[in-house]
């Protein structure tokens, strides 16, 4: 037990530490161990790092000289769960994981069974999918730029955004009846078609937010008190980013063109007309910028998407995974087997692993599963963008900059904890 | 560069270390023998012509009761190459009684938190790892939560009569 440290300038220190000595050697350095310097506790309650997240600091002065993530407080055993269900039941699992982007883990989990099962997707799924996920983009990176702004001191800011977000959940509770754990996305299409008021809500949206995006901006991208804060902060070079498994907006920053809608497209998203931003310097500023411009591609995509919404089925018409319509249940015997069969044991997948990586708003957002031929997953492994930003990127960029810019560092990664700990 | 056969130029170089190859819904899976799995990974990320450069994921897997307890773990990488866009399974199996294998931390950074939770979840040991120690997990708990053994469970209620007793056996972290 370390209790007290002497320092090297002689007079005792003390410090908080409750462990040994052994369990802090190899993760900060010996320098924190003669109480050179400091070690100091960041979170896990603490306003900027984003939910529950705690961070063990070791400072010289206000220099940070290492940085040890420490996840896992909002564990809920997510993929223990969803092994215990059905497939069907388990996406339920997947809206509280990253709760800021819950259409779009679901549609990583839907995409995983719908390769495993080799089903379709209907047309008007596809288009209506990719809006909602670049809708759940936009109210992603509203949060993000809200909470970013309110580390920084902007407050205003924070409630432009939260202003303009309520408009598109909104938007999830006319279609799914929910506002943020939506479980829309079905394997084979959606749950429901889309109600008669959708589309013009999502047209009063996008036309309505691209002069919102034009506040932010005046707000922001000239901002002399905003550029001293993120220029030149957190930087990381492309090979560091790579090496560190970095993806999304956080790996297009430092400059290297990699998007999975563009290289690997799924649900038709090689048919839209979207550019993919780049950054230059790979600091917080750049990531900032980078966002913002991602959000006015989200608003063309969900233009074009609206704009070739045409009538026709909503999911899938293989009644071996998709439950029939309600109506067929009074004329076929054989609508009211499928629909027992399905909404008691569920549907069985072959046996076999599949793994689909998807865009989220904060990088790669796989899903590997794996099947041995029953009626609920053997096994699904999440892999999410912030759990890997935290471990690698955020120490990283920690290192050698000032605590103060940390709050920035953290901001600009865009973390989710429950994305983190699932 | 021509982007080349990962299957040919992986069973010419590393011959019997490739174990087994599988093609899945057009997912190439590769079966490692995991002794030689650090040596495959540098292979893939460094051979021109297929510079898998990317790790995306890597997760442990139970087979219990489906696989004989020689092959009961698994561990699988998902391995990506930026420059021909294309993915890459390597997979290998471990005994239920020694599930060790070496760490790829090596090769790839990123998989120092991702053998981390696979430690942490299916009490896989990843030798020469800088740092293995539980992540998403309290420190002091006991067992590994996602083996298929391990009880799904839920909280007991505890009540006055009854509480010391639950208190004893239930399997989480204690002051």
């Amino acid at each position: 037990m370390v209790t007290k440290a002497s320092a090297h300038s002689g007079h005792e220190q003390y410090t908080d530490w409750q462990g040994t000595v052994e369990e802090l050697k190899g993760l900060v350095s010996d320098r924190a161990l003669t109480g050179e310097t400091m070690l100091l506790n960041m979170g896990p309650q603490h306003p900027s790092t984003h939910g529950v997240l705690r961070l063990l600091l070791e400072l010289d002065g206000e220099t940070v000289v290492s940085c040890v993530p420490d996840v896992g407080f909002l564990h809920t055993g997510i993929e223990k769960t969803m092994e215990s269900k059905t497939y069907e039941q388990a996406i339920v699992c997947t809206d509280r994981m990253d709760y800021l982007n819950p259409m779009g883990n679901n549609l990583a989990y839907c995409l995983a069974v719908e390769k495993l099962a080799d089903l379709d997707v209907p047309e008007r799924a596809q288009v209506v999918r990719v809006l909602l996920a670049e809708l759940t983009r936009i109210n992603s990176h509203l949060v993000w730029l809200g909470t970013h702004c309110l580390d920084m001191g902007a407050m205003s800011v924070f409630l432009y955004c939260m202003r303009e977000r309520e408009m598109i959940l909104d938007i999830f509770e006319m279609v799914s009846g929910q506002r943020m754990m939506s479980t829309y996305f079905r394997p084979g299409g959606l749950w429901r078609d889309v109600v008669a008021e959708f589309v013009p809500a999502v047209q009063a949206f996008i036309d309505y937010f691209p002069k919102k995006i034009d506040d932010y901006e005046t707000l922001l991208v000239e901002n002399p008190l905003w550029i001293d804060r993120t220029q030149g902060i957190g930087v990381m070079t492309p090979e560091e980013a790579l090496s560190l498994g970095c993806s999304g907006p956080t790996l297009r920053a430092s400059g290297v063109n990699w998007d999975i809608r563009k290289v690997m497209p799924y649900m038709g998203y090689e048919t839209y007309d979207f550019d993919v931003p780049i950054g230059e310097h790979g600091d917080v500023y750049d990531r900032f910028l980078l966002r913002m411009k991602e959000l006015r591609q989200s608003v063309r995509i969900v233009q074009q998407a609206l704009n070739r919404l045409k009538p026709g089925p909503f999911r899938s018409n293989n009644r071996k995974y998709v439950p029939p319509p309600r109506a067929e249940l009074g004329r076929s015997m054989e609508a009211v087997i499928h629909h027992f069969k399905l909404w008691t044991e569920g549907f069985s997948l072959p046996k076999g692993e599949v793994y689909v990586g998807i865009e989220s708003p904060r990088g790669e957002l796989g899903c590997y599963l794996s099947s041995v031929g029953e009626n609920h997953p053997h096994r699904v492994h999440f892999r999410t963008p912030s759990f890997v930003h935290i471990m690698g990127a955020l120490p990283f960029m920690a290192k050698q900059g000032l605590l103060a810019d940390l709050v920035g560092v953290i901001g600009s990664v865009d973390i989710v904890l429950g994305d983190c700990d699932r | 560069m021509q982007a080349l056969n990962p299957v040919e130029l992986a069973q010419l170089t590393l011959k019997d270390a490739v174990q087994e190859v599988i093609e899945f819904r057009g997912e190439l899976t590769m079966v490692i023998n995991p002794a030689r799995i650090v040596e495959a990974c540098q292979f893939f990320k460094e051979t021109e012509g297929l510079e898998y450069n990317f790790m995306s994921d890597m997760s442990g897997v139970d087979y219990y009761q489906h696989e004989p307890a020689e092959r009961r773990f698994a561990v699988v990488y998902h391995l990506y190459s930026m420059i021909y866009n294309r993915r890459l399974r390597l997979k290998v199996y471990l005994p239920e009684d020694e599930p060790k294998v070496p760490t790829v931390t090596t090769v790839y950074p990123a998989a120092d938190w991702e053998e981390r939770e696979a430690y942490d979840m299916f009490g896989i040991i990843f030798e020469g790892h800088p740092s293995l120690r539980r992540i998403l997990m309290p420190d002091d708990w006991e067992g590994y939560p996602q083996r298929k053994d391990y009880p799904l469970g839920y909280e007991q209620v505890q009540f006055s009569f009854n509480y010391d007793d639950i208190d004893r056996t239930k399997p989480f972290a204690k002051e």
